[in-house]
């Protein structure tokens, strides 16, 4: 390829004037982003809180991994076996059926005489109905036992002739267990991993939806934004709940179903702000400059006019996410969510409610849900004064 | 007239912000104003001015250090308590700042924001109140002030609101008259109408007055006594006279100089006509009623034709609200209009918009405000390079940054910036930067916008040169809008003067300059060289 024709060209070597490309790092950031990153870490609270969110977001989703009711690892006459991975048939084990209980007395000393065990911490998984209860179900925790009821209950466990020891004798239950004699510790990790990530699908989604339909009014105005602003205020007008009672009442809905639903109403919380945004900045200069170059109206919306939208979008997203966990979290309370047996936070409320003599439920569930929306919360905190003008550009 | 001053300043210094980002806005500032007199602190954007005016009735942020001492009526305002500053705000020392539009509260009509000064410092009565508000009205110049009552900002003309701030600092005769550059963001006609009202008011109560403003035609004409400021620091003070006869200090010197000189080509039938237009009409339906009949219409260019030709420049002048910059965008094809729009002979008003992109790059435009018209989230390469993605796809990423380094040479920027973004730089760089922009496509036909309007008057002078160096280097045709007269002249060969929409006057520059036939275009003239207002001239109000 021949050099172009500017290019100066000097003793044969063509000498460039333009500097060489920025090494970017990682992540380029803007300085206006730079400073917003510092100023989001001066807020310790907020970013103790991202920290925090993050590890037991990043712990539920390893939510197999600390409970469940298979092991993680076996060596069984000198073969390795993955059950968390591989259901493998009882017949591997010296049994008849095609799927292993592995917290099975008769299986558990089967596989501990030919080989080990290495089991998660927790020895329940959600849908894992503990037999051997201490008391009947709901069950409180171990730790809640008396002496004389962990002897009781030991006394079934316990081969003839051993000491009786008590609540070290059985299984021990961090949290208890349900009216249905489900662990409540398993049935939190994996409910909250479901409440988090329906959260953030449910937002990401109404975002994406949101911002699009605000950049349309805003950019064009006129009868388009006078249009979908009345369609708006008619759709935000419908119940959400009554629709989504007549529709559970016809389908049972899947996760997939609800989220569907519930993006039917929530993506309107973002259009109001970005329409706001893209009202004002249709009428700048540069967005006139963009204009007079030559370029159509969707790269000017999407590579001027939105990056204004997105500080107060992104201001605005932590306390969305935390509605829509709210909203699965009131959905599943009402009995209109999830396929019962499902994990749920909502469930486990419900539960609460409804066995005030068992109140590690109610206290469980609310802990959790209470803290991933005050961490939330105060993730929002730091964001916010992140991306406040007054202090970014000053 | 007492001798000893009314205002003094000793040695004033203000610091903004702390540690390693502390800037010194002002350092180390005296000088002393008598009553009757007018100072003028002169000096260009940055220089500490307005910093400086805003100290003395201590309305600086808080947490800024302020050193020094600022001695009124023989008290230090400095460390006076809030009470007894509040007594003085308003009565003693009055503001007027330089945006009346944002200096008004638009939520309050002026009877009451003017009624508001006076109720604070002691007239009571309502009657008495709306009698003197009548008064200050027709004091300052607005017509059937008794009816203008109840109108709200937004009603009223800028140099109408400039008058209403006025009337509100002369509420309560005041003692030293501070005016933060009151005549910046106003018409030439109604400035000069302004200045005139300001200086009889000034000899009629014999206040004492602050003038600050970068215009030194401005201070030829009002003030008595000068001190030139430049990065914080007095650097020449005197008499008027004294220092525009003789200026001691280089930077006086290179400020006297830096009016936009230079001879504009002179006009050329033969040249290639670039652009042409004929009985072009930009008419906005005004429309009433339930079912939104158009009644009327804001006929905002009505009737305008002309040739812009190859390496020529055609200036547009009038004042604001005349229609130029309307014109502009029409020729441009960015507002829909009536009338044929010629490039290079070929008819363009009936292009849509795929039909219109191929030619934008032959025609460009650069805008008034350097602020606003880049995007403040692209880095320069981006910003100037943007049009070379659109036009030019066939250059690779490399190539662009070539071209715009190219670019940026042309118009005096280093190449090496190009990774920057807009805030790092100053207005007068940030315009270059625009220019780069236009340049970098090798158009034929530039509108220019009122492009140095916001920027400072050396920084001006600078901008006229490059843009005659790149008429002469690479052909271009200019329309060049604006109404700084001044500006106009270094740069154009032919122009109109348009009011109201209208085509008052039109020809060669050299003609026009000399011996305007129009009496709106010699009142014009005469605002804008002489800073005199014409009585009973054909003007805005």
């Amino acid at each position: 390829m021949s050099a172009p024709a500017f290019l100066d060209t000097a003793g044969g070597e063509t000498r460039r004037l333009a500097p060489p490309v920025p090494a970017s790092g990682f992540i380029k950031l803007t300085p206006v982003n730079q400073r917003r990153l510092a100023i989001f870490r001066q807020h310790r609270r907020g970013f103790w809180c991202f920290w925090i969110f993050l590890c037991l977001f990043g712990l539920s989703l390893f939510a197999e991994f600390i409970a469940n009711d298979r092991p993680l690892v076996v060596s069984y006459k000198g073969e390795i076996l993955f059950p968390v991975f591989i259901d493998y048939p009882e017949e591997k084990f010296g049994g008849f059926a095609a799927h292993t209980e592995y917290r099975v007395k008769e299986i558990s000393d089967e596989i501990e005489a030919h080989g080990w065990m290495v089991w998660p911490p927790v020895h329940f998984s959600y849908q894992t109905i503990n037999y051997a209860l201490p008391m009947p179900a709901p069950s409180p925790p171990t730790w809640l036992l008396t002496q004389a009821q962990c002897e009781k209950a030991a006394t079934a466990a316990i081969k003839p002739g051993a000491a009786n020891r008590g609540c070290r004798a059985i299984e021990w239950d961090w949290l208890g267990t349900d009216d249905e004699g489900r662990d409540v510790l398993a049935r939190m990790i994996y409910g909250a991993r479901i409440s988090i990530l329906f959260g953030l699908a449910l937002t990401l989604l109404s975002s994406v939806i949101g911002v699009a339909a605000g950049a349309v009014q805003g950019y064009f105005g006129g009868w388009t934004d006078l249009l979908f602003q009345r369609f708006i205020e008619i759709w935000s007008a419908l119940p959400h709940l009554y629709i989504l009672i007549i529709i559970s009442s016809v389908i049972a809905p899947s996760v997939t179903v609800l989220l569907f639903i519930l993006l039917l109403f929530s993506w309107v919380q973002l259009v109001h702000v970005v329409r706001a945004e893209f009202l004002r900045a249709r009428n700048f200069e540069y967005v006139k400059a963009a204009r007079a170059l030559g370029l159509n109206n969707l790269n000017i919306m999407v590579k001027h006019v939105l990056p204004n939208a997105t500080v107060a979008t992104l201001t605005l997203l932590p306390f969305v996410l935390n509605g829509s966990i709210t909203s699965l979290t009131a959905l599943d309370f009402l009995g209109f969510g999830q396929p019962p047996g499902s994990p749920s936070l909502g469930e486990l409320l419900l539960q609460g409610k409804s066995h005030t003599e068992a109140p590690w439920l109610g206290i469980t569930g609310f802990l959790c849900i209470a803290s991933i929306l005050s961490l939330l919360i105060f993730i929002g905190e730091g964001v916010r004064d992140a991306f406040d003008p007054r202090k970014t550009l000053a | 007239m007492p001798d000893t001053p009314l205002l003094e300043l000793q040695d004033l210094s203000v610091t903004f912000g702390t540690g390693d980002a502390a800037t010194v806005a002002v350092a180390g500032v005296s000088f002393s104003l008598v009553k009757g007199k007018t100072l003028a602190l002169v000096g260009e954007s940055g220089s500490g001015k307005s910093v400086t005016a805003l100290s003395i009735p201590r309305l600086l942020p808080p947490g800024t250090r302020i050193g020094g001492r600022v001695m009124f009526r023989g008290q230090d305002l400095l460390t006076a308590n809030e009470k007894s500053l509040r007594a003085l705000r308003g009565s003693a020392i009055t503001m007027v700042f330089q945006e009346p539009m944002t200096s008004l509260n638009p939520l309050h009509s002026i009877e009451r924001q003017i009624g508001e000064i006076l109720s604070i410092h002691g007239t009571h009565g309502a009657k008495a109140i709306r009698a003197r508000t009548v008064e200050l009205l027709e004091e300052v110049g607005i017509r059937d002030p008794a009816e203008r009552l109840g109108s709200y900002p937004h009603q009223l003309s800028g140099g109408q609101r400039q008058r209403v701030m006025i009337a509100m600092a002369l509420a309560n005769r005041p003692d030293l008259f501070i005016a933060d550059e009151p005549t910046t963001a106003l018409d030439v006609t109604v400035q000069a109408q302004i200045l005139t009202l300001l200086k009889g008011l000034q000899s009629r109560y014999g206040m004492a007055m602050l003038f600050i403003t970068h215009d030194l035609g401005i201070v030829r004409r009002l003030a008595d006594d000068v001190a030139v400021m430049q990065k914080g620091r007095i650097v020449e003070a005197g008499h008027a006279q004294t220092i525009f006869a003789a200026p001691a200090h280089p930077y006086t010197q290179a400020l006297l100089a830096a009016e936009p000189k230079g001879l504009a080509p002179a006009a050329d039938p033969a040249a290639t006509p670039v652009v042409s237009v004929e009985d072009v009409k930009v008419w906005f339906p005004i429309k009433k009623g339930l079912f939104r009949k158009t009644v009327g219409a804001v006929k905002a260019v009505d009737g305008v034709s002309m040739v812009v030709r190859e390496g020529q420049t055609v200036g547009v002048v009038g004042e604001s609200g005349s229609g130029k910059t309307t014109l502009g965008l029409a020729i441009l094809r960015l507002i829909s209009s009536q009338g044929r729009i010629a490039y290079l002979g070929k008819p363009i008003e009936s292009f849509g918009f795929h039909e219109m992109r191929p030619l934008r790059r032959h025609m460009q435009i650069v805008f008034q405000d350097p602020y606003g018209s880049l995007s403040p989230r692209l880095p320069i390469v981006d910003i100037v390079g943007e049009g070379l993605v659109l036009h030019k796809a066939k250059l690779g990423y490399l190539d662009r940054r070539e071209a715009v380094a190219r670019a940026m040479v042309e118009v005096g920027l280093d190449p090496a910036v190009m990774d920057r973004y807009p805030h790092e730089f100053s207005g007068g760089q940030r315009q270059r930067i625009a220019i780069a922009r236009a340049v970098v496509l090798e158009p034929k036909f530039v509108v220019l916008d009122e492009p140095t309007s916001a920027l400072d008057m050396s920084v001006q002078a600078q901008i006229v040169d490059l843009l005659r160096d790149l008429q002469i280097k690479h052909g271009l045709a200019y329309l060049f809008i604006s109404h700084d007269l001044r500006v106009v002249r270094a740069l154009a060969s032919d122009i109109i003067v348009m009011r109201y929409g209208k085509v008052v006057e039109s020809g060669a520059a050299k003609d026009i300059f000399a011996a305007p036939k129009d009496p709106y275009t010699q009142a014009l003239f005469a605002a804008a060289f002489r800073i005199d207002a014409v009585p009973g001239a054909p003007v805005a109000g």
